[in-house]
């Protein structure tokens, strides 16, 4: 069967070179990079390359990069590292589980969390997070792109916000690196985690960007590995995808490929918008990274759609899978106001660097199709009809 | 039988066709998709997430750890690996809060009214037969197999799709499938309804599945052990509503009161544990008036009664019970068919009259209606 992928917010493919760039680090370049011998010396010299591109990814220092297991880990540590018993802590409602559960284990441990409200749009209101500060205020954490919708938060307020208060900003770039130029200097972070598998590197590798003169309290405890802030042996293989990926993304970056990216969402956006009636985009009219777009298709369940395009060969995604495999509704989307219906509703179709025009043709012949299917068979469809 | 169901399958022209298999983890659904893909058939596999199984771990007294119930974790991934196995789509689709509102809600709410409720009877109406046929027609499968013990047949002669026992009568399901409409019926069928449990399980193992020796799920998927009360205490609880306080007499037969009880649902009819008075002869549970909170106790030739009324009917074989009929009640899933007379005594009501008296009828059971292995119908006894 033909497949399409439309769903790489979820997962990325590696590219081609990032294998090739990894392929030595599992049987030939092998050594574990804190032996003082020749085979730790060339893993160890591959790790700190990776470290000088992740660094220049991001507009950092070297030094101011942690590898990590991805961006769940990157999420924790942040949170964990830098907040104590009593601290306050101001997150936002549209973050990513990681974020959010980091911050309820910590509810428990005796903080403080304000959950921020979205708006309509999914935005984040800087003004609400200057509302929100107290003197026990430790850290904000509010993404940078959303996950579900693509929208882009107003980092750079938040972050003047923050740095006048003398509070520690984090925030999750997990997807947002990569698609759109990322400077922790212009975010006016003090963190800021990534995700190897999302921009084309393999699962299971990240970072977190710590601002040098930041005081994390590592997770992992054991050996001095990454300045003492991240113990364990380095995933040598997946350091080195990462940082190949993010060469790789530096340069597209400069080539302004990400225009490209988003000419082909447009397209596929306005297109599903053309052919199916009763749709909107959640997050309207935000700015948002190049690759996706969250489309609410109304009088259809969401889930049914996504296994009908999946049984034709187009992978896209509704909502969160839950430990069983079953979805529960976007609790980004509840956030924005939608109702459970309407988040039920909502497909997220987010495309890759390897996603071609052929892609978007087929997606755009298969959807309206599935879709028109599916309504024939909705009892609140066919009321709305009648009613018109 | 096999044969009917074959000669249906070809001129539906099977070979086009998707057909989901709801899958349970268990041994029968498993072994149907098994059969169906060797078969070669366009199968889908489907789990219904219909219950969180974690959700009252802990309350009052639940159990923290559940596993081998129908939805758990365990039962998922046991499903998904045999749709791995066998090589077919599988998605588990959430279903949750329908099941909540139409089984679990009912559920807690007859037992709260004094009746014995049957909740996987209402699973299968709304969930199983409804809410699954909906989401196989959704992504493009136009029927749903299952791994009930039970037939399915269209009789050309009366128009109609008939359900029927199956041959091991000993897994007979039919009881819990009175509620299943034409439309339903024409768009399901059971592949195991001529096999037995043994062969099943043979079947099973000679494919190799990992699930062939499974133990079978015998309870309410979602309480675990068993304790209903139990589960009700904590589901009001976690749903932030009291219990509501049906404490009151318990009475004879002659309207003497000789004792008290602490709740209505504590009660099922026939139930002779845990009346709390001594008395020369045993006493059981004659009757519960949810009314006046009486729970009315007697000796055990009070049990006995020789009529019910059955509401909110289904008839399947038929289309109406326009004069009395002959037919074989089960008045709950472990008794034989007992002979009796069905008659219409309104529009919604079917009275049935058992040729010998029966023991402990219970409202909020179902009383469905047999002629030979062919079901007639049933209801609702009241």
């Amino acid at each position: 069967m033909h497949r399409v992928y439309l769903d790489n917010n979820a997962t990325t493919p590696v590219l081609s070179e990032v294998f090739e760039a990894m392929r030595p680090y599992f049987a030939e370049r092998f050594g574990n990079a804190s032996s003082i011998h020749h085979h730790g010396q060339e893993t160890r010299a591959a790790v700190e390359d990776a470290r000088e591109s992740v660094a220049k990814l991001l507009g950092c220092a070297a030094s101011e990069i942690v590898f990590t297991s991805g961006g769940t880990e990157s999420d924790n540590l942040a949170i964990a590292g830098a907040v104590a018993a009593g601290d306050h802590v101001i997150t936002s409602s549209i973050e990513h589980h990681a974020v959010l559960h980091a911050c309820k284990h910590l509810e428990k441990a005796g903080c403080e969390v304000t959950v921020l409200p979205s708006d309509g749009r999914g935005l984040i209101d800087p003004e609400d997070v200057r509302r929100a500060l107290r003197p026990n205020t430790k850290m904000v954490s509010v993404m940078t792109a959303n996950n579900e919708t693509g929208v882009l938060q107003p980092v750079e307020e938040i972050g003047r916000i923050a740095a006048e208060a003398g509070v520690i900003f984090h925030t999750d770039a997990v997807q947002a690196a990569a698609k759109i130029p990322v400077d922790v200097r212009q975010a006016g972070c003090h963190a800021l985690s990534i995700s190897g598998h999302k921009i084309h590197a393999p699962q299971g590798v990240g970072a977190l960007y710590v601002k040098k003169g930041t005081r994390l309290q590592p997770l992992f405890h054991g050996g001095r590995h990454e300045r003492q802030r991240r113990a364990g042996t380095e995933n040598v293989a997946g350091i080195v995808g990462l940082g190949k990926a993010a060469q790789l993304a530096k340069e597209a970056l400069g080539r302004g490929d990400e225009n490209k990216m988003s000419a082909m969402r447009d397209r596929l956006e306005q297109g599903i918008l053309g052919q199916v009636d009763d749709v909107a985009v959640n997050g309207q009219g935000t700015p948002r990274v190049p690759n996706t777009t969250n489309i609410r298709i109304d009088h259809i369940e969401g889930e049914s759609l996504v296994i009908a395009l999946d049984l034709k060969g187009l992978a896209v995604s509704t909502g969160a899978a839950c430990s069983s495999g079953a979805i529960e509704p976007s609790h980004v989307l509840i956030a924005m106001g939608l109702r459970p219906d309407e988040a039920r509703a909502s497909i997220r179709f987010s495309l890759g660097k390897q996603t071609t025009e052929a892609d978007i043709d087929f997606a755009l012949a298969l959807v309206p199709e599935a879709v028109a299917r599916l309504r024939e068979l909705s009892p609140t469809y066919k009321k709305q009809a009648g009613s018109s | 039988m096999l044969t009917e169901a074959i000669e249906l399958e070809s001129r539906l022209s099977l070979s086009t066709n998707t057909i989901a298999v709801a899958m349970s983890g268990g041994v029968d659904s498993s072994t149907v998709a098994a059969m169906l893909c060797a078969e070669g058939h366009n199968i889908v596999g489907l789990t219904m997430q219909l219950w969180n199984q974690r959700r009252l771990a802990g309350h009052e007294g639940m159990p923290e750890q559940v596993t081998g119930r129908c939805c758990s974790l365990d039962d998922v991934y046991d499903a998904r690996r045999v749709a791995q196995q066998i090589g077919i789509p599988y998605y588990v689709v959430n279903h949750e809060d329908r099941f909540e509102r139409d089984v679990v809600r009912p559920f807690v709410e007859e037992y709260l009214s004094g009746r014995t409720p049957i909740p996987c009877s209402l699973c299968n109406n709304h969930l199983k037969f409804d809410q699954l046929l909906i989401v196989a027609q959704q992504i493009g499968a136009e029927r749903v197999a299952t791994g009930h013990y039970a037939r399915v047949s269209h009789d050309e002669g009366r128009g109609r799709w008939l359900l029927k026992r199956p041959a091991d009568l000993s897994k007979d399901q039919t009881y819990f499938l009175f509620g299943l409409t034409q439309a339903q019926l024409s768009r399901t069928f059971f592949p195991l309804g001529d096999m037995t449990k043994a062969q099943v399980r043979e079947l099973a193992a000679k494919h190799r599945l990992a699930i062939a020796e499974k133990p079978d799920s015998q309870e309410i998927c979602f309480v675990p052990g068993g304790d209903y009360k139990r589960f009700i205490d904590a589901y009001l609880s976690e749903q932030g509503e009291s219990l509501p306080d049906t404490a009151g007499d318990l009475v004879t037969t002659n309207g003497e009161v000789i004792g008290e009880h602490s709740g209505i649902h504590n009660f099922t009819v026939g139930q002779r544990k845990g009346l709390g008075v001594a008395t020369g002869s045993p006493l059981y549970v004659i009757q519960i008036s949810g009314a006046n909170k009486q729970v009315i106790v007697g000796g055990d030739e009070h049990l006995y009664s020789q009529s019910l009324r059955a509401k909110r009917v289904n008839l399947i074989s038929i289309a109406d019970v326009r004069e009395p009929m002959r037919v074989a009640v089960k008045i709950r899933h472990r008794h034989e068919p007992a002979p009796a007379v069905i008659e219409r005594t309104g529009d919604d009501e079917i009275l049935v009259t058992f040729d010998e008296p029966q023991r402990a009828i219970t409202p909020g059971q179902a009383a469905v209606f047999y002629d030979g292995d062919v079901v007639v119908g049933g209801g609702w006894i009241t």
